[in-house]
């Protein structure tokens, strides 16, 4: 029998330590919308995403008010068009990111992942009109978002998939000047990239999944901060102890959101992304927890083993929590969307490189980071090799969502407002990469991926 | 620690996923006469049944879980909630009503 103790700890979570669900994301096969008329597939892609999600934002809001629990986001995500487009005699698809965008539209969603191609290892002709097609597909839509896998630890990293998708970041970056580059939030270069992960900008429907299938991706940090704060003086094996039982209390509530969506909704339920999202909220930042910790700010020495504490902890509480555990699955670190973190960009505790070596212990990568809009492409390029190489040797997950804020310098920020914040631009090396990143071809996979 | 009974715990399997008609109102506030004649009033309009009440005092705050069987109930959570809440805003007390899956998820496993 649960008591009333238990029951105020829940309602307090929920109502003074921001505990949410970041999202519910239906993700949708479009396969079988392929046609050789592009004007064709589009129709069958706007049918399709209209019929199968039409009830998708009414279905969370009801959840979230019988359940008392805010559900922040209602998402889809779609088979990477460049598998759906590649039949298509389309010079550019620029047609299938706008269905796209008036489908999201249509069942009143604001972002929908899935404009995107996996080339780690190589292109087709489609993943090529793919790539080259999103900085006019990113600043000519506002809900549509891209997403680029580069590298796996089986194949190594495609230099030459990073050297065109820094050029899209710079051209996109200029096409969305005047909202400080905002397009370029919406483009996420992967290396090992989930084929499940519900959040934004880099979800979208891999091709062992399910024709429609159902998603959660939870939330938590302010909980997992007044945990650490209730901890007092513990040492730092009883701090994971209480992470994990919180990170389990947070997880449980995610498997029982989509599991009631996925009924509620008739489709298969997926997975439930472990993954400590912060908003801009004051309370609701990762950076935080981590001071809570003992850190004077997030950033200074000890930040990676604090961090690396924390999304260990959370991935150990959060699998006994779910039956099926995918996505990304570990804490964020964006720069843009934690009000933590921006604290300690402005401050000078933390910088690129030591947001780099951060990324090598959580989840997920470079993500919302602000640099000077004059930063050569090159170098971008060799930041996103830089965070694949990470991951690669690491078999995890990294990416890079950079915004080369154009007419902006060290010092200025950049606004965007909502969920994606606001975020002061930081410093890059000034030293080249350019002969390096220039040589192109694909650093080959490490040894450690012969594991047959 | 007060226990409540009607809620299930560790048994509470079979109504799991939403499928259950009980509810779990709290009622937190500055103490006063009449919050619980108050909130017993809606959920008998409503034909909405309670099957345990327990009620503290914590910190000078009155907090009152109740829990509830909608069975018979004459409106849906949504609708009660905002009845609840209204009544909540009369009395200068804060009423939630949640589906008690939630509790159950969080803390039984």
């Amino acid at each position: 029998m649960l008591t009333t103790e238990e029951i105020l700890e829940t309602i307090k979570m929920v109502q003074e330590e921001n505990l949410d669900i970041r999202t519910i994301t239906m993700g949708i096969s479009l396969r079988d919308c392929a046609d050789s008329d592009h004007k064709a597939a589009c129709r069958k892609i706007y049918d399709k995403i209209t019929g199968q999600a039409s009830r998708l934002v009414k279905t969370g809001d009801e959840i979230a008010r019988e359940y008392g629990l805010p559900i922040v986001n209602k998402r889809i995500s779609v088979t990477p068009i460049a598998l759906v487009a590649e039949a298509s005699s389309a010079e550019e698809y620029l047609e299938y990111a706008r269905a796209l965008d008036r489908a999201a539209e249509a069942v009143g969603v604001n972002f929908i992942g899935g404009f995107s191609a996996l080339v780690h290892k190589g292109f087709t002709r489609g993943d090529k009109v793919l790539i080259e097609s999103i900085p006019g597909a990113i600043s000519e839509t506002g809900r549509v978002c891209a997403s680029v896998n580069v590298a796996t630890s089986r194949a190594g990293i495609n230099m030459g998939a990073i050297n065109l998708c820094s050029r899209v970041i710079k051209q996109t970056a200029e096409l969305t000047a005047g909202e400080d580059s905002v397009g370029c939030a919406k483009i996420v270069i992967f290396a090992n990239v989930p084929e499940d992960n519900p959040f934004m900008a880099g979800a979208f429907h891999g091709v062992g999944e399910p024709d429609c299938v159902i998603n959660t991706g939870v939330s938590g940090p302010g909980v997992v901060k007044s945990a650490i704060n209730r901890a007092g003086d513990a040492d730092l094996g009883a701090l994971s102890e209480t992470v994990k039982k919180i990170a389990f209390k947070i997880t449980r509530m995610g498997e029982l959101v989509g599991r009631t969506a996925a009924k509620k909704l008739g489709v298969q339920f997926g997975i439930v992304d472990l993954s400590l999202a912060p908003t801009p909220a004051v309370g609701d930042s990762v950076a935080e927890i981590i001071e809570e910790m003992g850190l004077e700010r997030c950033g200074a020495p000890g930040s990676t083993a604090a961090l690396a504490l924390l999304n260990d902890a959370v991935k150990k509480g959060g699998a006994m929590a779910s039956s099926y555990v995918g996505g990304l699955s570990g804490a964020f670190i964006p720069v843009s969307e934690d009000a933590g973190m921006i604290t300690s960009v402005t401050d000078g505790a933390l910088t690129l490189e030591k947001l780099e070596a951060m990324t090598a212990v959580c989840s997920v990568g470079l993500d919302m980071v602000a640099v000077p809009g004059k930063t050569p492409e090159e170098t971008i390029a060799a930041i996103i090799a830089d965070e694949a190489a990470i991951g690669v040797f690491n078999n995890k997950t990294t990416a890079v969502r950079i915004i080369p804020a154009i007419g902006k310098e060290v010092g200025d920020k950049v606004e965007f407002g909502g969920l994606l914040g606001e975020a002061p631009v930081m410093a890059v090396n000034r030293f080249s990469s350019k002969k390096f990143v220039q040589r192109g071809g694909r650093i080959p996979a490490p040894i450690q991926s012969l594991r047959n | 620690m007060n226990r409540l009974k009607g809620l299930p715990g560790n048994n509470g399997n079979n109504n799991r996923d939403g499928n259950g008609n009980r509810i779990v109102i709290t009622v937190i506030g500055p103490d006063r006469v009449g919050i619980i004649a108050a909130v017993s009033a809606v959920l008998a309009e409503n034909n909405v049944n309670i099957l345990d009440i327990s009620q503290t005092i914590m910190q000078e705050f009155f907090v009152m879980v109740l829990v509830a069987d909608m069975e018979k109930a004459s409106v849906d959570l949504v609708n009660l909630k905002d009845l609840l809440h209204r009544k909540g805003e009369e009395l200068q007390v804060r009423i939630d009503a949640q589906h008690e899956d939630v509790f159950n998820y969080m803390h039984r496993i």
